[in-house]
């Protein structure tokens, strides 16, 4: 992956016509994402740290924060055991449909996260579902239930451990792992020994991504899990109705807590990367 | 380069074919079992079931639902926004994926980490982020919340990362010699520009135009706050969507989601076509 | 007999890499399994390995089955062409690897490896990652690394394939000194006929899934099977029916002698070596290799008139096929 990193300067000439396209897009940028979402900081703070400090005191926004972290790990965590699953056997193995699989596994990224949340419902609804009233009479609620919560965002972020797998594992091919076996490895030593350090790298940004994603779920997790005020209201909800409700101060102070992870894991992959390159 | 590639799709000539290996054993042919019940039950069964809820009321039933007046009206809106989104990015995507391959400039980092914040942002943020600078109130003094410039900065917001990051790696990779020689057999720098370095773009745009449109038709969350969901106004196909599950009409939500879906596998075959196209030239 | 092949067959989809392939290889010898590429013979290397399942026969490693044996449980030290240098891991760690896997003490294990990487000349680079180190090294790496584990037979697929033409000769004359040293039954993969001919004891000539012939270089050379193994061994050219090697063919100006007639169409000098291109009377045109010495004791020059014949004793081959040149019937041949 070194050469892609190589920056080509070669046709860039010291050229007029540089620093127009350059002014272009940083003000292009900076209309688009780096002043609003400056603006969101600042109204974050715009009383202080009394915003902030309200809704961290407030126990139904921090029962939402936590259920909000308790869903995303989770949901990372079934990811990140299937994502790289599903690649190994995508990249190492052969078996019929393969190529349906590896398009079907894209689907979640092009389908609406309210469309997401309608399926569910309507396979595990409580009332009306294909499996939901069976599950329920067995005592398993999803709709309007943390397992519902998770499927939704389990399947927002489903495919980005796979598409960060699968190019890794394709480039480092399986000669090292070969080598392992028949130095003796048994499959668990060698995909844990050799096969694994060599795709830490894909795994660690996957992970950072879903993370990503799946803190900030809305619409999906919107539909499934009935916004009940302390039990299933998470992080992205109580942005939603403090601001309806007018309580724009709250509405910014959570924001700004979640804007500031995604910049953090933004910032913590372009930070990994480079390391990678080298 | 930093290039901290969040936008969740490899550019297609990155892809390579998934050709060969070894047949499966039984211990991973017991993982692919596994993995398949998980992604039936989570991903292809719940696709299928708006799929057959909204075959309930059968061909008549679904053409009514999805040509009802209010209905339609989202649906133009969201397609034609998302059209228009998408070619404001085939522009600016190639632009910003240009500037950054190659110029080099101070900043030009924190410019790479701004191109990913719309992915990793939560939609809801996002239109708040928006508010904050386009809405009421906003230091520049426009207010657009409300109007349908809204929903398509909205779009142009969260569908930011995927051209530049399709097409980024490609540029990268392109070898400057072809370029030189270009040159010095007499083009311009435009023809070099549009007859050597735009064809070879071209799979690439067309991978991250397909996925910022469809990402765009099925936008939600950045919505909620900035648009208003004025019906026949501002109102999109999500919105629609939503506001018939919680009228508790799966049926009709059904109907319009699988207008969404046949979109979205339409690009998904687009997507495909264009891979398989590049796989050849190779 | 170290490794017992039998009656082994292998497809891939259409493709028969493998038809029905027999072959034994002697303990502790140094065998080459020669051929063209996409002949079968690194299927047949990585089906001794276990890396590969054969779709019918058996394989018996030191008397033991192991057709259906993984790879694991082989005790088999397998070489990579690109080396499959673990490259999350020092050259030490690489080289222990198979003795980490074996749960082996530690102190027995620095021991052992230390040991090796004096025998490959890699001491001082111990601690370094494969990344650092240059094609022979980490091939020299990968061979430390197979050996550690005091394998029952040495697999190594084109081991050299890699390596550019000075560092691939140096290694090969390395590699004949250290099995001479360490004796463990090796197999090696090549496609260089000139490698098989200077390092092995034996070599197993393998084309098109299947063996063209078996015996010892001198065999191989002197005995050739079939028109096969006689072109792939070395260069060829043809006298009426008969395949033979330039340089064992002999000119005389003696108008009267015997051998074919013919009239000197070329002269190329190719550092120590003469070329004489030859058209016979029946329009064959016949290559000839002198030393410069015979060459300029012959006294001839383009449009000479010379006759040629085979050495007594030389290898030939008969053709089966028509030569590819217009040839005139050529019956009327040598002696």
């Amino acid at each position: 992956m070194a050469e892609h990193s190589i920056v080509t300067r070669t046709q860039v000439g010291r050229r007029p016509g540089r620093y127009v396209l350059r002014a272009v897009v940083t003000a292009y940028l900076f209309l688009l994402v780096a002043w609003p979402l400056y603006l969101v900081a600042r109204n974050a703070f715009a009383d202080g740290f009394t915003s902030l400090n309200d809704i961290l005191t407030d126990p139904d926004v921090t029962h939402a924060l936590r259920l909000t972290v308790v869903i995303a790990v989770t949901a990372v965590v079934i990811n990140t055991v299937f994502g790289v699953g599903i690649s190994i056997l995508l990249v190492r193995y052969d078996f019929p449909g393969k190529r349906t699989l590896n398009a079907l596994l894209d689907v979640p990224l092009s389908v609406s996260p309210i469309v997401v949340g309608l399926a569910l419902v309507l396979v595990y609804g409580g009332r009306e579902g294909w499996f939901g009233p069976t599950l329920e009479s067995a005592g398993l609620q999803i709709i309007f239930a943390t397992p519902g919560m998770v499927m939704a965002t389990v399947f927002v972020a489903l495919p980005l451990v796979i598409r960060e797998v699968v190019p890794i594992l394709q480039e480092v091919g399986d000669e090292q792992e070969q080598a392992a076996r028949s130095l003796g490895a048994n499959a668990v030593q060698t995909f844990r020994r050799i096969t694994l350090p060599a795709i830490k790298w894909g795994v660690i940004y996957g992970v950072v991504l879903s993370l990503a994603r799946s803190l900030g779920e809305f619409g999906a997790v919107k539909v499934v899990s009935g916004n009940v005020l302390g039990e299933t209201r998470t992080a992205t909800l109580v942005v939603e109705e403090k601001y309806l409700n007018f309580d724009k101060g709250g509405s910014y102070a959570t924001a700004f807590l979640l804007a500031l992870v995604a910049v953090a894991c933004i910032i913590v992959v372009s930070v990994l990367r480079p390391k990678e390159d080298r | 380069m930093t290039s901290s590639t969040l936008a969740p799709q490899r550019p297609a000539a990155h892809r390579r074919s998934l050709r060969g290996g070894l047949p499966l054993t039984r211990v991973s042919g017991l993982g692919l079992g596994v993995a398949m019940v998980w992604f039936s039950l989570l991903v292809l069964i719940p696709l299928a079931a708006v799929a057959v809820a909204a075959a309930d009321g059968g061909w008549a039933g679904f053409w009514r639902t999805v040509t009802n007046d209010q209905t339609a009206a989202t649906i133009r809106l969201t397609v034609g926004t998302a059209l228009l989104v998408t070619l404001v990015n085939i522009v600016m995507g190639t632009l910003i994926a240009w500037v950054l391959v190659r110029d080099r400039f101070f900043g030009k980092r924190a410019l790479e980490i701004l191109i990913d914040v719309p992915f990793a942002l939560p939609t809801i943020v996002a239109g708040l982020v928006l508010l904050a600078l386009y809405g009421p109130g906003s230091p520049l003094g426009v207010n657009i919340a409300n109007t349908r410039i809204a929903v398509f900065l909205a779009f142009l917001f969260v569908t930011l990362p995927f051209i530049v990051r399709t097409v980024q790696p490609v540029l990268a990779e392109l070898d400057p010699e072809i370029e030189e020689a270009a040159a010095s057999l007499g083009a311009s720098r435009f023809t070099t520009f549009r007859r050597i370095i735009l064809p070879s773009l071209t799979p690439a745009i067309a991978a991250g135009a397909a996925l910022s449109f469809a990402r765009a038709v099925g936008e939600y969350g950045s919505l909620v706050l900035l648009t208003g969901n004025l019906p026949m106004r501002t109102e999109v196909a999500s919105v629609r969507i939503l506001s018939s599950i919680e009228n508790d009409n799966l049926d009709s939500a059904a109907a319009v989601a699988v207008v969404l879906l046949a979109i979205s596998l339409a690009v998904i075959v687009v997507l495909d076509v264009i891979q398989r196209r590049v796989m050849r030239r190779g | 007999m170290s490794i017992e092949i039998v009656n082994v067959g292998k497809r891939f989809g259409d493709f028969v890499a493998l038809d029905d392939v027999s072959v034994s290889i002697p303990s502790g010898r140094l065998t080459a399994l020669l051929g063209p590429s996409g002949g079968g013979k690194s299927t047949l290397l990585r089906i001794i390995a276990g890396l590969e399942r054969a779709d019918t026969g058996k394989v018996d490693i030191e008397g033991v089955d192991a057709t259906r044996l993984p790879p694991q449980k082989r005790n088999v030290g397998f070489v990579f062409q690109h080396y499959a240098a673990f490259k999350h891991l020092t050259v030490r760690r690489n080289v222990a690897f198979g003795l980490e896997i074996r749960k082996r003490p530690k102190d027995e294990i620095r021991g052992r490896v230390d040991e090796l990487l004096a025998l490959v000349h890699l001491e001082q680079f111990a601690d370094r990652l494969p990344s650092q180190l240059s094609g022979g090294q980490r091939q020299r790496m990968a061979l430390a690394r197979a050996l550690a584990v005091e394998p029952t037979v040495l697999l190594l697929d084109e081991p050299f394939g890699a390596l550019d033409a000075k560092v691939r000769k140096e290694l090969r004359d390395w590699l004949r000194r250290l099995h001479d040293e360490v004796h463990v039954t090796t197999v090696f993969v090549t496609h260089d006929q000139e490698e098989a001919l200077e390092v092995a004891d034996e070599i197993v000539v393998i084309n098109e899934g299947r063996v063209e012939q078996i015996g010892s270089p001198d065999d191989l050379y002197d005995r050739p099977a079939n028109e096969f193994v006689m072109r792939f061994l070395g260069p060829v050219t043809q006298l009426g029916d008969q395949l033979v090697r330039p340089h064992d063919l002999q000119l005389s100006t003696d108008p009267t002698g015997i051998g074919v007639l013919g009239r000197v169409a070329r002269v190329t000098r190719i550092g120590f070596e003469i070329r004489v291109d030859l058209s016979t009377t029946d329009g064959q045109s016949v290559t000839v290799t002198l030393t410069r010495n015979e060459f300029l004791a012959l006294g001839i020059q383009v449009d000479s008139e010379v006759r040629v014949r085979l050495a007594p004793g030389s290898p030939a081959t008969t053709v089966s096929a028509p030569a590819a040149r217009p040839a005139t019937p050529t019956l009327a041949a040598a002696g």
